[in-house]
């Protein structure tokens, strides 16, 4: 009998033992950061290749351009022009997103955005750079952000306590989508599989096993179309985020 | 009450809140086909705008997913 052991696929194990221990907890090169590791040598290989600058592009260079088109585009609607200074940062976490995300799909590898660090770390950077830029850019001024203007004044402290809580869910809504779209899309990918396992061996149920097979190839198109729109939705809230920093007024 | 059966309770609980990003996700095409229908020059310059609708909505629906798949497999 086969058991639904949807959850294991995130388990984080080391490859190597413990290097070394900081404060008690043992330090290991892990599946997680192997993956993370093939991730940036994959896109810095890509774009060292892609980007070595011809006048007729060719196919990778082609490519690259690509992506580099449609999130410089991306920047400029949400952040406007002063945005693009940010743009290095912004298309450096698309692309890592994006890669985690598709990379995470093929069977047996492992999903890095699929943990709540990862997620949770690159939100908490980004909204700390937003506060610090906003501060160093306008300085107090860059408060006005948080109080609406044309409020009558018996409203305001009311919608300015709104707004600050607001701005400090972000990180948590930035993270938590990302992460959960992952981890509830490959728990469901791996359940639907389970229940093809468990018809092959339930005797005379094996006759309709190749219905959830056909879900599942259903779910890994939807699982494309998620890791692609996830990647494109953090990357656009982080210029958006960002022009909140650029750009206090309302 | 029994850890177990609460823990099954509360995932079909959890699960009503696709529910709700059911609704949001008609009502999010519905009007886009609304507003298409009456000006299809203008829909094609929309859809990055729906995609990014459609995830936002989409993830809350994962969320309770979420929710009901850490009941069943996580916290048993």
């Amino acid at each position: 009998m086969v058991h639904a052991d949807p959850i294991s696929q995130f388990d984080i194990v080391g490859i190597s033992g413990p290097l070394f221990r900081v404060g008690g907890a043992p330090v290991a090169f892990t599946n997680s950061a192997l993956l993370m590791a093939i991730i940036v040598g994959l896109i810095v290989a890509f774009m060292l290749v892609a980007t070595r600058g011809s006048m007729v592009p060719g196919r990778l260079q082609s490519a690259a351009e690509l992506f580099y088109e449609f999130t410089a585009q991306t920047v400029r609607e949400s952040a406007g022009n002063e945005g693009m200074r940010f743009f290095p940062f912004v298309f450096t976490v698309f692309i890592f997103v994006l890669c985690s995300n598709v990379l995470g799909i093929i069977p047996g590898s492992f999903t890095v955005t699929g943990q709540i660090v990862i997620t949770a770390a690159l939100a908490g950077f980004i909204i700390l750079m937003v506060v610090f830029y906003g501060f160093y850019k306008h300085g107090l001024g860059w408060l006005r952000l948080f109080v609406p203007p044309d409020v009558p004044g018996w409203l305001l402290p009311m919608l300015v306590f709104v707004e600050v809580v607001s701005f400090w869910t972000r990180p948590i809504s930035l993270s938590v989508r990302l992460f959960a779209n992952m981890l509830g899309g490959h728990m469901a990918m791996s359940i639907f599989a389970y229940f093809v396992a468990a018809l092959l061996f339930g005797g005379v149920w094996a006759v309709i096993s190749p219905f959830p097979l056909l879900l599942v190839v259903a779910l890994v198109a939807l699982e494309l179309l998620v890791a692609v729109l996830q990647a494109y939705v953090f990357a656009i809230l982080t210029a958006l985020y960002l022009n909140d920093a650029l750009h206090p007024h309302h | 009450m029994d850890a177990t059966a609460a823990a099954y309770i509360g995932a079909g609980l959890a699960c009503m809140g696709m529910g709700g990003a059911g609704a949001g996700l008609g009502v999010l095409f519905g009007q886009f086909l609304h507003g298409a229908l009456r000006n299809p020059s203008a829909a094609a310059g929309q859809r990055a705008t729906l995609l990014l609708g459609f995830a936002l909505t989409e993830a809350l629906g994962i969320f309770s997913l979420l929710i009901a798949l850490l009941l069943l497999f996580v916290l048993k």
